[in-house]
């Protein structure tokens, strides 16, 4: 009889986090806090213009202030271009983008030159002092008018801003069920066609970037810390611009204060900084302002979208039809041309459609480049079906829960059911999700008082809106994104190690900047080896104690990396039973494994896993030809996408006089499949929705005709905080991923997700009695009140 | 975020802060800075020497002096707030205050930093003009004391000379007298897209002596002439029609906040509503 007790199961549990005494004592270590003796401060030069020509660059009074050691331009610091990773296709333009441009600027923001000085105050004072010769030109920042005959070009050697458009048809790896086209020509069906405007987000991590580098030039080795999510991929794409030896370039990311896809870029200063390095021996480092990373951090989101719906009289969803156009700004960053396509296949979002047909373009304009932001893809295309479901809603003359309940894809279809866009669902239970929604609502109660507040003529109407989304993440599997011609793989890695004085050490190939992994990962080895939470220790982060991995983006955390992390495990365990079967003197299948104790079944004599992990170590006594050590590695290439999914709803009060919302109520319920930590869920949750209630309703940056960005500081740059948010309401449902052993799925971006459409579909509603069917993005009150104004016209 | 190079005295007096106001080359007085600053880390402003005025003491608080209050010149955002003088006779200042940015703002700026940086849209300069405040400022000829309503001259300019110091604000009590102040903003911590505020008294079903100013409709905040003329012994059941009138006479900006237009409309939909929630008061 095994008589162990067994510690309790700790996945599940809302255990606090491991990360959070350090940073809410302030005693995290982030690049700023980071000094090296003989340290160089780098301040880069950026073009006041949005698009000019650089007729010549006098650095000499710079170098003469006081404190400079050196000056760069582009033509004298010698780097290649930054790495761009995805080529989407043959037509993909994707022109060199040098850290430092020489030819000319082609955004506000563009880095020119650099100075070197003793201090930050110096080098910012010199950098005043660096005299360009501007020749100002036309610039293009608006989508539509870059693709317009006769538009400034910011890439002349195209001859055209059109940087090479996605067609599904054509280009998907995964066959499309039925072209779009028959139904839409169907005149049985009812077609509709919305079109959306989805504006120009800065993505504002609490910590703006950074960049220390470290040299040992007697060995030629470099140690760059940045602020970035992906210390893996950065080492890898700086070798390539920089000519430093990968294996002599670590990178660390230490602590990192948020990122939300803004820090998974090779950017232009961490190539600048380590190539000045590099050049002088000396350790430098540079730290974002947070205006200037307002132009020189990456964008997210902004495209026009069309998206058509086929559908029966009575409301059976038949095809999705969609364009885009999206701005890349003015360079193609390390992902940026693939960014609309990681919403491609989402289009028709959780409804069973027969007919789909989706293409985009990537377009060129005179803006600071996108690239990934939270969600990446999926908040697009979640925010163009969710609206459009709701607007053929209105043509049925239906009710948009119905609607939706009626078009879900059902759950006999699971596990693994193949759409109509061509990928594969693992799992999901679409209705049960938002039947748990529209419970914690109150949906009949809702409409009734929005009728009764109507009808005594307030000014204060109210609105719901809907969200049913789903999303793929776990990116990716590695052939796929091969087929999708991204020219990296998408597995992850995991090392776990039993140390002599018996705690776990998990080296993770994730890199976490608040997702809280150091805890979800130490739930994961308790439960899985027997041992205490306390007693794992989780390393990331820094490539020369974490060698092989691929960083944290795309909710892949736990769904790539966790699974990495559980697959080592397993190698432990079949490892420490050989160890165990020896040292009990019997066969391996006599023994069971509980609670970190082998046990002989049906007898009392057992071996713990901390104890095997010592006799591994000490190797005094292992099995002949056993290597020591209990230590395993797992590279975890994910088989198929993960695919989370939920149930939003969002409740506003609209004032009709003035545009105004107030948001009265956001009622989220998630299914991101087996959750290790509940606490950290809510929180990405939480995140996440207040991320998309910013987008819906608050953040926008636009620019004026001459291409400078008018919300250029966080004064003018609208994130909302707590005062502007309701208390969120939290409930979920799970449904296990069939494609892991964990069921996991991924939780990261959901809210981001989510939240838009909700809120926007409950503007929409609440102004519906006036014959307002569309707001446009943000929804201030401005653009709300002439909604309104243009309906009663 | 990084500042250019400048030099930074403290005052131990007032007499010693214009002392140095004279002797330093390019100085800037500061108090809270929280508008300077981040002007300066923007290197939109570039003092040569700071002088730092928030010591003085002697400056900070409200004063019961008779008709009206007497609040220092240094006197925070917060505590004036709080204040239990400026709650019982002049409400509106006080609850005016409690709405200036966000506590951190609130615990660091100044009643007279906020009239001396003369940005329209702040609130109080509007508080003290719908009062008929007088700001009393010394320099090196002595005191003087300035009305609200000649004291905003333009878009940040205002009659304060470079060699003066805001020592006191004197806001009238106000007695029985009706109170709004109306802020329109998306996020608690932003200026005013237009804020209204509202004084307004009423005798025998008919409204009296009532005072209406905006913020940021205009290069400085504004007194609402036509609405006030407007509802001067009018009927309570003039004000919609008077508040029609509240854009008469106004400037407003176009910002990436709102259109000169849609702030002529909420000044018009706000005044109506300032103007009810004073008469209920």
């Amino acid at each position: 009889m095994a008589t162990t007790e067994r510690p309790a199961p700790s996945i599940g549990q809302r255990k606090q986090r491991k990360e959070d005494p350090e940073l809410i004592t302030g005693a995290s270590r982030y690049v700023d806090d980071i000094s090296i003796p003989g340290m160089l401060w780098v301040y880069v030069v950026r073009s006041p213009f949005a698009h000019a020509r650089i007729n010549g660059i006098d650095l000499s009074e710079a170098l003469a202030a006081p404190g400079v050691v050196a000056a760069y331009t582009g033509e004298t610091l010698e780097m290649g271009p930054l790495v761009m990773a995805w080529p989407i296709n043959d037509e993909c333009k994707a022109p060199a983008h040098l850290p430092l441009t020489k030819d000319k600027a082609r955004y506000v923001g563009d880095p020119v030159a650099v100075v070197v000085a003793d201090s930050r105050v110096h080098a910012k004072d010199a950098a005043e002092l660096v005299q360009v010769e501007w020749e100002p030109l036309p610039a293009v920042t608006d989508i539509k008018e870059a693709l317009a005959d006769g538009a400034p070009i910011v890439h002349e050697e195209y001859g055209t801003n059109d940087a090479g458009s996605w067609i599904m048809s054509r280009d998907s790896p995964a066959p499309i069920r039925n072209p779009s086209g028959p139904y839409f020509e169907d005149p049985d069906m009812v077609t509709i066609k919305e079109e959306y405007y989805l504006s120009r987000l800065i993505p504002n991590a609490m910590e703006p970037r950074g960049v220390v580098v470290d040299v040992n030039s007697s060995m030629g080795e470099y140690t760059v810390y940045s602020a970035t999510q992906i210390p893996h991929i950065l080492r890898t794409t700086l070798t390539i611009t920089c000519g430093v030896p990968e294996a002599k370039l670590r990178v660390v990311a230490p602590d990192v204060g948020g990122g939300f896809g803004s820090k998974l870029e090779a950017y232009p200063e961490d190539a600048i900084c380590l190539t000045i390095a590099k050049v002088l021996g000396r350790p430098v480092k540079w730290i974002e302002e947070r205006s200037e990373g307002y132009v020189a951090t990456l964008h997210g989101r902004e495209m026009y979208q069309q998206i058509e719906l086929a559908s029966t009289k009575d409301g059976i969803l038949k095809a999705v039809r969609v364009k885009l156009w999206a701005s890349m700004g003015a360079h193609m960053r390390i992902i940026t041309p693939g960014i609309p396509m990681l919403g491609a296949w989402l289009y028709a979002g959780c409804y069973d459609v027969e007919g789909y047909d989706f293409e985009y373009t990537n377009v060129f304009t005179n803006n600071t480049f996108t690239d990934a932001y939270r969600g990446a893809g999926r908040p697009e295309a979640t925010y163009a079906i969710e609206r459009a479901m709701d607007a053929l809603a209105r043509e049925l003359g239906m009710d948009p829960v119905e609607l939706r309940r009626k078009n879900f894809i059902s759950d006999d279809k699971f596990p693994n059911y193949t759409i109509a866009s061509g990928l594969t669902i693992d799992s999901a239970n679409y209705a049960g999700t938002l039947e748990k929604c529209i419970g914690m609502l109150g949906y009949e109660k809702f409409r009734a008082e929005q009728k009764s507040r109507r009808e005594s003529g307030s000014t204060k109407v109210l609105g719901v809106g809907f969200s049913t989304w789903l999303e793929m993440c776990g990116i990716a599997p590695s052939r796929v994104l091969a087929a999708l011609k991204y020219i990296a793989g998408g597995w992850d890695a995991a090392t776990v190690e039993f140390l002599p004085t018996g705690t776990v050490r998990v080296l993770t190939g994730v890199s976490p900047h608040g997702q809280g992994e150091v805890t979800t990962f130490s739930q994961i080895v308790a439960d899985q080896l027997g041992v205490d939470f306390d007693d794992v220790e989780v390393l990331h982060g820094d490539t020369q104690i974490v060698p092989l991995g691929l960083d944290t983006y795309g909710s892949r955390g736990l769904s790539v990396g966790g699974v990495a992390l559980w697959k080592a495990g397993e190698k432990i365990i079949e490892k420490a039973r050989k160890i165990a079967a020896h040292e009990l003197e019997c066969a391996e299948e006599d023994l069971e494994f509980a609670g970190g104790d082998f046990t002989v079944k049906g007898t009392d004599r057992s071996a713990n896993i901390k104890a095997l992990g010592f006799s591994a170590w000490s190797a005094h006594n292992l099995p002949d030809g056993m290597e020591p050590g209990l230590t395993a590695t797992h590279l975890y290439d994910p088989p198929n996408f993960s695919w989370p999914n939920g149930a939003h709803a969002c409740v506003v009060e609209v004032d009709t006089e003035t545009g105004s919302i107030d948001l009265l109520r956001y009622i989220a319920v998630d299914d991101c499949g087996v959750r290790i930590n509940p606490m950290v869920v809510e929180g990405q949750v939480h995140g996440g929705v207040a991320q998309g209630i910013a987008e819906a309703l608050f953040e926008e940056a636009t620019y004026d005709s001459e291409g400078n960005l008018q919300h250029g500081t966080m004064t003018t740059y609208m994130l909302p905080g707590p005062p502007e948010l309701p208390s969120f309401e939290l409930d979920h449902t799970v449904t296990p991923s069939p494609t892991n052993p964990m069921g996991v799925k991924g939780v990261g971006e959901a809210g981001t997700i989510a939240a838009p459409p909700a809120v926007i579909n409950a503007v929409v509603d609440a102004l519906s009695h006036l014959g307002v069917t569309n707001v446009g993005r943000p929804a201030t009150p401005e653009r709300v009140w002439n909604a309104i104004q243009e309906a009663r016209r | 975020m990084i500042p250019a190079s400048f030099d930074y005295e403290v005052a131990e007096s007032v007499d010693h802060a214009l002392e140095l106001l004279r002797t330093k080359e390019d100085p800037k007085l500061i108090a809270g800075g929280h508008s300077l600053l981040p002007l300066m880390k923007l290197r939109l402003a570039r003092p040569g020497t700071l002088v730092d005025i928030g010591r003085l003491g002697d400056l900070r608080g409200v004063r019961d002096a008779g008709d009206h209050l007497a609040i220092g010149g240094l006197t925070r955002h917060h505590d004036l707030n709080t204040d239990a003088l400026a709650r019982q006779h002049c409400p509106l200042i006080a609850y005016a205050a409690g709405l200036v940015g966000d506590p951190q703002v609130r615990h660091r700026g100044t009643i007279g930093g906020s009239l001396a940086h003369g940005d329209p849209a702040s609130d109080l300069p509007t508080i003290c003009l719908v009062l008929d405040a007088v700001i009393v400022a010394r320099g090196p000829g002595g005191e003087r004391t300035i009305d609200a309503s000649g004291f905003f001259n333009g878009f940040f300019d205002t009659a304060l000379a470079e060699d003066e110091i805001i020592t006191e604000v004197r806001v009238p009590k106000t007695g029985s007298a009706g109170w709004s102040y109306l802020k329109f903003r998306q996020r608690a911590l932003d200026w005013a897209t237009v804020g209204v505020a509202a004084v307004v008294g009423s005798s025998h079903g008919s409204i009296q002596g009532a005072k209406v100013a905006f913020t940021n409709m205009g290069q400085t905040p504004l007194r609402a002439a036509a609405v006030e003329a407007a509802l001067d012994g009018a009927p309570r059941d003039a004000v919609a029609q008077a508040a029609q009138k509240a854009d008469e006479g106004t400037d407003p900006p176009s910002d990436t906040w709102a259109t000169g237009d849609f702030r002529r409309h909420l000044a018009r939909v706000l005044t109506g509503r300032a103007v009810e929630e004073a008469l209920s008061r």
